[in-house]
Order: C-alpha cells, then structure tokens, then sequence
C-alpha cells in the first residue's frame, strides 16, 4: 500500500528538559488535530517522551520531525527522532525490556515499540541512532509486522 | 579655528561622533527628558532624567571613540546595560508593548541628528553624510542593545518564577488526622519530583502520617521516568512507615502504562482521590454512616 505522506509540519530540537516538554505539547496537539481518540494520543505522546528523553540522555541531544501522513483514507502522525550520538550497539538488548545502560527502568525503547502502529530504528555505532514511528487515527492500515 | 577643523575632517567619521557627542552631552541629556521614553519614566523629577540621558550620551561616546558603532557587545554599552532594562521593564509595566517601546527609542534620534547636522553645516557632504551614517547606525545599535537588555531581564524573571513554582505547586494537604495528600499538576521532571519526595516526606514526618496520598490527576503524561519517579517515592514512604497511595490514574494513562509495560503492582492504586480517601479512612478504622436524612435518591 502506497502511503501519501504530508511535508514536514515541524522540526523541534531536544536539547533540555523543557525541549521534551514542547514535544510532548506538540505531539498531543497534532494528534488533537488529526482525530486521534484519547488513549491513541496518551500512547503517542507517551512514545514521544520515551523516544526523545532517550535521543536527549543517550544521544546528547538531537531532534524530533513530525509529519502527517495519510494512507487509505486515514489520517497518521509520523514521528523520527534523531541524534548524532554514540548510536546503539546491540539493539536486542536494547529493546529487550529492564536493560538499561544507565538508572532507568529499561522499558523506554521497548515500551514506545509498543506503544506505537509502526517502528524502526536505525542505529550505527559513533555516529547516531534515527528512530521513526508512525500512529494512525483508527485501525492501522496494514497488518502490524509481528515485532 | 578653520586648522582644527581640517583636522577633524580627516578623523573617523565614528571618532568625530564620539567627541559630538561628548561636547552635547548637555544639551542632548536635556531634550531627552523631554522625550516620550524619559519622561514617563522619570516621572517624578526631570533632574533623574537628565541623569539618566547623560549616562546614556557618554556610554553612545565611549562606544563611538572605539570605533565598534554596529557592535551591541561593544563595552561602552556595559554601563547602561541595566539602566535601560530598567527603563524598558518600566515602559512594560506601564502597559507598552516591545514595539512601541522600540518606537520611542527610535525617537531619541532626530533631536542629536538635528545637532549633529547644525554642528557639521560647514562641512563636505560627503562627510556629513559619512558622520550622520554613523550616528544612525550608533542609535539603532542602542536600541538593539535595550530590547536585549529587557529579554534577558525578562527570561530571569521567568527562570525564578520556575524556582518559585517547583516549591509552592507542591502544597501538602492534610485530609485527616494522619492522612495527607499531595496533589501533582503539569510536568514531574526530575528537579520537580525530588522536591515532591521531600515535601512528601516531610509531612509524613511532621504530621505522623501513616497514609499518604499522591493524586496524578493533574500529570499529562505518565512515562518510564514519571513512573520511577513515583515508584521511587513509594518506597521511600513505605521506608519512614506511611503508606502512600497513587490516585487519579486516568483510564488512557492507565492503558498506556501497561502497554508500556511498567509493573505498577508494588504501588497502591485507586481511581480517584475519593477513592483513596475511603481507603484511607477504613485503614484508620474510621466508618462513613450515610446520612439518613439526606434527601440524595439511594443508587
Ligand atoms: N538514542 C540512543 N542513543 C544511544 N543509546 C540509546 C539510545 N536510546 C536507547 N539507548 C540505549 O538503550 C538502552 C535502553 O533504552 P530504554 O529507553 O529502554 O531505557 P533507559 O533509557 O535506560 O531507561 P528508561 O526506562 O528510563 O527509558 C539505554 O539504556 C541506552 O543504553
Ligand atoms: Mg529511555
């Protein structure tokens, strides 16, 4: 299925805490926007949070572009967070849920897989991690890929 | 003196301000107090005025003789730094906006261009043209400089309206005879929640609580970190021998935490404050008796 996908609708950085609040606030108002239910919001925004603390903490900082797509009539919200840290080296272990390098729980990487229709991570050693996650407003169109 | 007068034509335009402007200081510092941006500040004397303008003239010369009339780093301009933040919060208060503000700073201009072009009427063109050039861009650079001034002032501002918030959004609510709750709005980052954990514990201290309520009604967005932070405050409690309780978990959080696949099955949870509250108050040994005269229509 051929997604049609909106241009760029913002690009914010994540340098500080207060960049991970704006994130979240524009995350949640997009989502408004786009007809998403209550609980397809709180997940999205959730992910956002995770994904862009983790780009904030283990990338050094970097940043969130965020794009509305649509595909088969419904509406999407895409989201890539990118950083130009140390990037992942084993990214099973990860995504596996209670690692964590640092004193987190270790649920943030795994959790946000969860918590979201679509999500790929792209990571290479000394020179950063990309992960892309996309939502839908009702029922994902396509059969979600067994993670 | 026609022999001084060659000279200073072959100065820098920049230099020959500088010295204007110090042989007008007076008579600058005086039509300024007259202007809009003096006058409704200085309300009270015109002498503080005339002040104040002179401070300004001799830091514009400082900064002019140095030759940096485009730089708004320029040292001269340290000087009055904060005098014009001052002026400008005052104009804020009084109900300007940055761009009139901006305006009336604009306006300090033509009465020193009118002097500087009555000093200079012998003068070439060229020349007048070269020193007026560098007179304007000196004003605008002023001008730049109090608009800086007063953002920085006003993002301090806000930066001690952060601090005040982290301590006075944390009220501790005591509900009943050992029973205290706190209740949580907006963002639980870290600084934030370290000081919820000791307003926390202090209470359970002071007010020998053995429950202790932590209602997230008012918290967006419960993630890994907003968990452990919560986490983390439970067990404290638990360590000083409360018991604390987390309420207000709204149905979409309380999906996405699980989703999320944070184990929230060492907390105590409830619905709502009322619900805790209940909870709470059985713990203690207390029973609520309806009321048999109250007219409310048994569910
Ligand atoms: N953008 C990133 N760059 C480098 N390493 C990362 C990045 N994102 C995650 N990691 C690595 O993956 C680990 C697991 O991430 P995850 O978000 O699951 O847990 P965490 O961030 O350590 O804790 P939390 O549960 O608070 O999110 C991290 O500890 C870190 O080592
Ligand atoms: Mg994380």
């Amino acid at each position: 299925m051929t997604h049609s996908t909106g241009s760029v609708s913002a690009c914010l950085p994540i340098n500080s805490d207060l960049d991970l609040v704006r994130v979240r606030q524009h995350v949640r108002q997009m989502t408004a926007q786009l007809g998403f239910g209550l609980v397809e919001q709180t997940k999205l925004v959730t992910a956002a949070s995770e994904l862009a603390r983790n780009a904030l903490v283990h990338g050094g900082g970097g940043q969130m572009e965020c794009t509305s797509v649509s595909s088969g009539g419904i509406q999407g919200l895409r989201l890539v967070f990118s950083d130009q840290g140390p990037g992942i080296v084993d990214l099973d272990q990860a995504l596996s849920d209670g690692y964590t390098s640092g004193e987190g729980l270790g649920m943030g990487l795994g959790g946000a897989r969860r918590l979201v229709h679509e999500f790929s991570i792209d990571s290479r050693r000394g020179i950063g991690t990309t992960v892309t996650v996309t939502s839908w407003n009702s029922r994902p169109p396509r059969p979600r890929e067994a993670p | 003196m026609p022999e001084q007068q060659v000279a200073e034509h072959e100065t820098d335009p920049a230099e020959e301000v500088g010295a204007f402007l110090r042989r007008r200081r007076e008579q600058i510092a005086q039509r300024w107090a007259d202007a809009a941006l003096f006058r409704t500040v200085y309300t009270v004397s015109r002498d503080d005025a005339v002040d104040a303008g002179r401070t300004v003239v001799e830091a514009l010369a400082a900064v002019a003789v140095s030759g940096r009339v485009q730089d708004a780093e320029a040292d001269g301009f340290t000087v009055v730094r904060e005098q014009l933040a001052r002026t400008a919060q005052a104009r804020a208060r009084a109900g300007a906006t940055i761009a009139q503000i901006s305006e009336e700073m604009d306006a300090l201009r033509p009465p020193v261009t009118d002097l500087l072009l009555d000093e200079l009427s012998e003068s070439p063109a060229e020349h007048l043209r070269e020193c007026t050039t560098a007179l304007t861009v000196l004003m605008g650079t002023l001008r730049l400089v109090m608009l800086e001034a007063t953002t920085i002032a006003g993002q301090e501002l806000i930066n001690r309206q952060r601090l005040e918030l982290l301590e006075i959004a944390t009220p501790v609510i005591k509900l009943w005879e050992g029973i205290v709750a706190v209740p949580l709005i907006g963002t639980l980052d870290s600084a934030r929640s370290q000081v919820v954990m000791e307003t926390l514990l202090d209470a359970v201290v002071e007010q020998h609580a053995r429950i202790a309520i932590l209602d997230i009604t008012g918290v967006p967005t419960v993630d890994s970190l907003v968990a452990q932070h919560l986490m983390k405050t439970v067990a404290a409690a638990r360590l000083m021998g409360a018991e604390c309780i987390v309420s207000g978990i709204r149905p979409a959080i309380a999906q996405t935490i699980v989703h999320l696949g944070i184990d929230l099955s060492s907390v105590l949870t409830r619905a709502s404050l009322a619900d805790a509250l209940a909870y709470a108050l059985q713990q203690q040994g207390a029973h609520i008796v309806p009321n048999p005269a109250s007219t409310v229509e048994p569910r």
